[in-house]
């Protein structure tokens, strides 16, 4: 089996982040950065199917220069090989304008499977796997809990909401959103390291895959959300500020 | 016809509530655009629910029915809504923004060239139209602007309009079954069903204690437990607790897990993202316990304290002993 797997790389969890000056996206300058959650729920996912059923597993990122860094990290955990898309103005493309690029990449190479992760922990469009799907005239499901690969099928675990779950099964080549918790991720060995120096990264211009959209909905304005709740900030080092909220939990809410 | 179209959503008969918070949204976007609102329901035998959205202010109800909508389909549902909006002509379509409206409406607006803007807390109609959503769960805010001809398409965040804004009147309802073929639905899909029955039911307990990633790995959720111990608390736990076996899934509060409303609910180490939100925003008191004095959870807590979760957490359990005895 054949399967892509796009990833993403953002701002490392619990990063400080702010608005740059001019507002159009954050400030970078001091951030580190990372595979975006859900996505290496969708590595693993596609490294464990190959495990199963063999085939080839490939990692297709969108993202500046420095996604490098996360690409090589899916070849040393055992991606077999990895296309990078180098765009450096990624603020400028809408969610149509990078689904279109991953399609055009995905498709030159035929695959039975693309996994992406259900969202992105910075953008949170959540939606870049079904607009691919649609593009490439695939059949998606979404929010991806258990799949089960069979021949020329699929049959996957959709979480659906307040604990639900419901099986949905539809023919490969299909493609799937994963998400976060579906399997336990693995860490990348030394050998793993060592070998995905050897391993192909192929670079991709959006030039060389019909060029880029012009953006339909564009982010204009990034800034600090305004809090709107009148919370009480308790002051204090650690034991003054429980003693008072202790007091407060007794006298103010009745609960103590 | 220009006009803002709702698109609301309903499983087995019965409305999913978010419908009617996009119900309000999209009465409240005509207005600004001074434009039209229509609402839509989508599935089959959709009479009745068509019957009860017309006691609403719309300029007309779509009753989108057809036997192959009987079950969901992604496939099925955007064959569906695409049909009804190349029908309708709306100049905006919403949607509430739930795990359906994820799988499905994101092909559709792809099918007109535009870009569903998921997951907006709000928008403006000011030069055009400009929609508000969060960025980095809910840490920052963006302003999105859409452009170019023809529909522009939107989900709306749970919670950000209240239900109950939707305003009543009259409207006609029409009837309309889109052309659907049972082979261009690849998608077959079993019955839904729940993983076990829940042993452990939260919406009981007066007092919950809920921990985060902030506890960082699972030998330190002691520290978490000892304080709903001394509280007399049920503990609860984000998703990613869960996901790593941490705590056991049926303690899991959020879109996905259970939503509860305890007289007090003390987030500790945990972010405040929109999904845990949603299980747990309507907590008479809730107090939260972070680091990061930008975390989201201090948008609804009523209590804050900033600090470190392995300082504060201890310093909590040895006051509530004091008072407890
Ligand atoms: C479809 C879908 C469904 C979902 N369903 C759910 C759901 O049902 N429930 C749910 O909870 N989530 C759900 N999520 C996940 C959700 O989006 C968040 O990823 C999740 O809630 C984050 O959990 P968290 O706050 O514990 O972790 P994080 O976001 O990583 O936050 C950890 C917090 O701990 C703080 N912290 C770190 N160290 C310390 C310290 N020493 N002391 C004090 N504070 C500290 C940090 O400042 C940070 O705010 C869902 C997501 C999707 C896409």
């Amino acid at each position: 089996m054949k399967i892509i797997v796009a990833i993403k790389q953002v701002p490392v969890r619990d990063s400080q982040l702010k608005p740059e000056a001019g507002g159009r996206w954050i400030e970078e300058g001091d951030l580190s950065f990372e595979i975006n959650e859900p996505d290496a729920y969708a590595l693993e996912e596609a490294l464990q199917l190959k495990e199963k059923h063999g085939g080839e597993v490939i990692a297709l990122c969108l993202g500046p220069a420095r996604a490098s860094q996360t690409i090589r990290e899916a070849l040393a955990k055992g991606a077999d090989r990895a296309l990078h898309v180098e765009e450096e103005d990624t603020a400028g493309l809408d969610t149509l304008g990078v689904a279109a690029l991953l399609a055009e990449a995905a498709k030159r190479e035929s695959p039975d499977l693309i996994l992406t992760g259900l969202q992105s922990d910075d953008l949170g469009y959540g939606q870049t796997g079904v607009v691919m799907a649609e593009l490439l005239g695939l059949p998606h499901a979404t929010i991806i809990m258990q799949v089960e690969a069979g021949e020329g099928k699929l049959r996957v675990k959709r979480e659906l909401e307040d604990g639900w779950f419901q099986h949905v099964e539809m023919p490969l080549p299909a493609v799937l959103t994963i998400q976060s918790g579906i399997n336990k991720l693995r860490y990348a060995t030394l050998m793993g390291i060592k070998k995905a120096k050897t391993k192909e990264i192929k670079k991709l211009a959006a030039a060389d895959l019909g060029g880029k959209r012009a953006s339909a909905a564009v982010l204009e304005k990034v800034y600090a959300p305004q809090r709107t709740k009148q919370t009480q900030m308790i002051e204090g080092d650690a034991k003054t500020a429980a003693a008072k909220l202790v007091e407060k939990l007794r006298f103010e809410v009745r609960a103590i | 016809m220009s006009g803002v179209l709702v698109v609301m959503e309903a499983r087995g008969g019965a409305w999913n509530r978010m419908s009617f918070e996009t119900l309000a949204a999209g009465q409240q976007l005509a207005a600004g655009l001074g434009v039209a609102a229509r609402a839509a329901v989508v599935g089959s035998g959709v009479a009745g629910l068509a019957r009860e959205l017309a006691g609403y202010k719309l300029e007309k109800v779509y009753a989108v029915s057809h036997a192959l909508l009987g079950e969901y389909t992604a496939d099925g549902f955007a064959a569906a809504v695409e049909a009804l909006v190349r029908r309708d002509g709306a100049d905006v379509v919403l949607f509430p923004h739930t795990y359906q409206v994820r799988d499905f409406a994101p092909k559709v607006a792809t099918r007109f060239g535009r870009v569903l803007v998921s997951d907006a807390t709000g928008f403006r109609a000011e030069g055009g139209l400009v929609f508000v959503r969060q960025l980095f769960q809910g840490k920052l805010n963006a302003d999105v602007r859409v452009s170019g001809d023809g529909p522009q398409f939107a989900s709306i965040q749970a919670g950000a309009f209240r239900a109950e804004s939707a305003e009543a009147g009259q409207a006609a309802v029409e009837e309309f079954a889109p052309e659907l073929a049972a082979g261009t639905i690849r998608q077959k899909p079993e019955a839904p069903f729940r993983e076990s029955a829940r042993a452990v039911d939260l919406t009981a307990a007066e007092i919950i204690v809920s921990v985060g990633r902030g506890i960082k790995e699972k030998e330190n959720i002691g520290v978490v437990e000892e304080l709903a111990k001394a509280l007399g608390a049920e503990m609860a736990a984000s998703r990613p607790i869960c996901d790593n076996g941490w705590l056991p899934m049926e303690r899991q509060v959020g879109s996905s897990g259970q939503t509860v409303a305890p007289k007090v609910y003390v987030a500790v180490g945990i972010s405040g993202a929109i999904q845990h939100l949603v299980g747990m925003k309507g907590s008479k008191t809730i107090v939260a316990i972070n680091k990061d004095a930008n975390a989201p959870i201090f948008e609804v807590a009523d209590y804050g304290i900033v600090g470190d979760l392995f300082e504060v957490v201890p310093a909590l359990v040895a006051e509530v002993r004091k008072v407890r005895g």
